[in-house]
């Protein structure tokens, strides 16, 4: 008779801290000397944006990275965690952003097959007897005889934690658990989370970027901010609005750009735009939105409140279910036809994925907009000749580091990759420029280089709409800065007056 | 010929079920194999040409030895072979299942027919059958009810695997990894081991198909042998939504379905004979266009077969 996971789940709850991690990935610093505690039967949530070095944190923890220096106690003792099954085996578990359950099988077939010492011969018999009764101590219940792929979400999730538990796990990571759920379906979750520490169960370390997720459920908070340690402590003791300055920091300085005088006419009109956002289950929602020319309007706000959304629609990769969109007073839906008759271009973020065909040259790459022209008028055959002499401008011109024009794009570094694009949608008459998180990821000299591009762009008169998760690079570059929060704009202020503590506090989601 | 009992129309169904029964076994055994290849997130095309090259090993060997049971086993152990051929190119990066099964395809005809040449002549003994139909007077329900012993191992080789997909570590295995790579990588499984051996086993059982072929019915070996029941089994199995048990009934149903043309020639309907002769190939046609939808997946499909996706 094999020893039965079940029943490790007499055992409490396990308390976790990483001491002075440091993870670097060649030159980059993902993780600068952090620490961190969660206490036995804790409620911990790690806060940070994007590229904060959250993963990295947790990934080191749970021994998917070796991390360059630092080390983890378990019980207050030292724990070697080579791979994710020794951390498995010391009863740390983590629950993943994407569901790793096998959809076509049952509740109860994803727990079984899941564990370590799962029988040859399954007797379901006594094994669903076992499954009740383990499931009859837990707060919440999942019906565990249908497939997973007929579980709403929120079963799903639930699920996920009962398989960790069910392993054994005394400490858990969830990231980000919430983020495929609806806001009821989030709430009941963690509310049973919390439940579940509260019984000293099991310890949580939650990554999340939601204020309010922190406030109403957590017990004590750490955040991070490029890979360092900056800030934490006990939520009752803080308000949201510093966390917010924690996570987005305002230390900065504001590089001065030149700036010409804006015109007055609206390039860019939004009104009353409304669409599904990518769960299915809210709206995006956006009543009233102008860009004029020669102006950059900046859309901050902390990621997954529908800014991905926005710029699918403004691509016409969203369908709209009511509202209009007009490029100089014509309605607008994306095509390309139109994008090209009203000068529309798009820097999308991730362009090797959203803006590149990764493995074509660098040439035809650049010739996506131009390579079925001969001047104004089209052209059925294509003429390499052409579209190597416009890439060798283009090379110089933007200053892109490449090998040949005939290399595929792929093999460009991020910036390079980015200069590439802005110099493909840069070229030409342009009077509108749809941008989103151009500088993620990319270094400082490129980063600055970008930045340069885009305000040049604006002082020639184009319209630029700015969509940003980085708060520092929205008030370095707008003219006039609007918050997103839940799939609508609920604030907006001229970048000179803005007062980022304010901005803070409506991206956070009060209004 | 004299107990000949003229029982009129009555002929055609019960040459339908009696044909049904003797025509299904290699559906039964192909769909099977394809069955537990599919679950584990592989297609593999390869099996008619496994299906022929079953056929002519068992017959060789049978021919051999004059054992037809060690003719099927052998059958079986070529048909392994050419699965874990499959199963192993496919592991490689950028290498298609389905482009492979169509080589390993066409490569199993043509080995096939080089090896067989000698074996177009002599007589192979034949598999043996249990008569069921001991009880009647009628010839022809007799020798509808002439059951060979391959049926019946299909059927509870269909029961066990029916078990053994829900109540068997292996089985819950192989369905992990034909739903989710990513879910078995987490686990701990290797889903290249583990489809290597589902295409393995679904060789194996397409071979012992072969060899009911050329050891049973039509009982001898040459070219012409398979009229694309290896092919067939592949559709049948997408029919069947991966359950072994309802593979039984559908090679039931494929099976009779052939015996169609020759049970309506027996009583001398030979009008549109080639039709009926096309029955099969129609059903497999219309069951696939029916039970298709223009935009949603496949219910209960393997997540990770190529087709669905």
């Amino acid at each position: 008779m094999t020893i039965n996971p079940q029943t490790n789940h007499t055992q409490s709850a396990a308390s976790v801290e990483a001491i002075n991690m440091t993870m670097k990935f060649g030159e980059f610093t993902a993780l600068d000397n952090v620490g961190i505690k969660v206490k036995p039967g804790s409620f911990h949530a790690l806060l940070g944006e994007n590229g904060a070095g959250k993963s990295t944190l947790v990934k080191c923890i749970m021994g998917f990275y070796h991390a360059t220096d630092g080390q983890v106690l378990v019980d207050n003792k030292e724990a070697q965690m080579d791979d994710p099954k020794d951390a498995q085996a010391i009863g740390l578990g983590m629950v993943y952003q994407h569901f790793t359950l096998v959809p076509s099988l049952t509740g109860a077939e994803n727990l079984l097959i899941s564990r370590v010492n799962a029988p040859n011969i399954i007797n379901w018999s006594d094994e669903n007897d076992d499954m009740t009764a383990f499931i009859d101590k837990m707060p919440f219940k999942v019906p565990l005889d249908v497939p997973v792929s007929r579980l709403s979400a929120g079963e799903k999730q639930k699920l996920e934690i009962l398989k960790q538990l069910y392993l054994g796990s005394r400490f858990l990571i969830l990231d980000e658990p919430t983020s495929v759920l609806t806001p009821a379906e989030a709430d009941e979750v963690l509310s049973h989370v919390k439940k579940l520490t509260k019984d000293n169960k099991v310890s949580v370390l939650m990554i999340t970027h939601k204020f309010k997720e922190v406030t109403k459920f957590a017990d004590e908070v750490t955040v991070l901010r490029r890979g360092k340690f900056a800030g934490g402590g006990d939520v009752s003791t803080l308000t949201a609005n510093d966390m917010a300055v924690m996570m987005m920091g305002s230390e900065t300085p504001k590089v001065e750009f030149n700036r010409a005088p804006t015109a007055d006419d609206n390039i860019l009109k939004l009104s009353n735009v409304k669409a599904q956002d990518r769960s299915g289950l809210k709206h995006i929602l956006i009543k009233d939105l102008k860009v004029r020319a020669g102006e950059i309007l900046g859309v901050a706000g902390v990621s997954g409140n529908g800014q991905t959304e926005l710029m699918e629609i403004l691509t016409g990769q969203r369908p709209m279910t009511d509202g209009a969109i007009t490029v100089q007073d014509h309605p607008f839906s994306g095509t390309r036809e139109q994008s090209k008759k009203y000068q529309v271009r798009y820097l999308p973020e991730e362009p090797l994925q959203n803006a590149c065909a990764a493995r074509m040259s660098v040439a035809e790459n650049l010739a996506f907009r131009i390579f079925d022209m001969q001047g104004d008028k089209k052209r059925f055959w294509k003429s390499d000749q052409d579209i190597k002499t416009f890439a060798h401008k283009m090379i110089t011109e933007f200053n892109i580091k490449t090998v040949s024009t005939d290399s595929p794009i792929s093999t460009l570094s991020g910036g390079n990759v980015q200069r590439a694009v802005l110099a493909r949608e840069l070229t030409g008459d342009v009077k509108l420029l749809v941008i989103s998180n151009p500088c993620f990821g990319l270094d400082f000299s490129a980063v600055l280089a970008i930045r340069k591009r885009i305000i040049e762009a604006r002082n020639n008169g184009v319209a630029v709409l700015l969509i940003s998760e980085d708060l520092d690079e929205i008030m370095e570059l707008s003219d006039r800065i609007v918050v997103m929060s839940e799939g609508s704009i609920n604030y907006e202020t001229e970048a000179n007056s803005a007062d980022i503590t304010k901005i803070g506090h409506y991206m956070a989601g009060h209004s | 010929m004299s107990d000949v009992t003229d029982i009129g129309l009555w002929g055609v169904p019960l040459a339908i079920i009696g044909g049904a029964i003797r025509v299904s076994t290699p559906f039964l055994f192909v769909s099977l194999g394809e069955c537990i290849t599919e679950r584990s997130g592989r297609i593999n095309l390869g099996l008619e040409g496994t299906l022929i090259f079953g056929a002519m090993s068992g017959y060789a060997i049978a021919v051999n030895t004059q054992s037809p049971w060690l003719g099927v086993l052998g059958a079986a152990f070529f048909g392994m072979i050419f699965g874990l051929f499959h199963g192993w190119v496919c592991k490689f990066k950028g290498v298609n299942d389905i482009a492979i099964g169509i080589a390993l395809m066409l490569l199993g005809n043509g080995l096939a027919f080089f090896f067989g040449k000698p074996y177009i002549q002599p007589v192979a003994p034949d598999l043996p059958a249990i008569s069921f139909g001991w009880w009647s007077d009628i010839e022809q329900v007799r020798a509808a009810l002439q059951v060979n012993v391959l049926f019946i191992i299909g059927l509870i080789i269909a029961l066990f695997l029916a078990w053994g997909f829900k109540s068997t570590k292996i089985g819950l295995t192989v369905r992990v990894v034909g739903d989710s790579t990513d879910a078995a990588r987490a686990i701990g499984l290797e889903p290249n081991k583990i489809r290597l051996l589902s295409t393995a086993a679904g060789g194996a059982l397409a071979g012992i198909g072969g060899a009911y072929l050329s050891l049973y019915y039509p009982g001898s070996w040459n070219e012409g042998i398979s009229s694309g029941q290896g092919l067939m089994a592949v559709a049948l199995v997408i029919f069947a939504r991966w359950n072994p048990i309802n593979c039984f009934w559908v090679a039931l149903l494929f099976g009779g379905a052939g015996a169609l043309g020759p049970a309506l020639q027996s009583v001398g309907i030979s009008q549109g004979y080639y039709l009926f002769f096309a029955a099969p190939y129609v059903l497999t046609l219309g069951l696939l266009i029916a039970t298709s939808s223009p935009n949603k997946a496949m219910e209960s499909a393997p997540g990770e077969l190529s087709i669905t996706k």
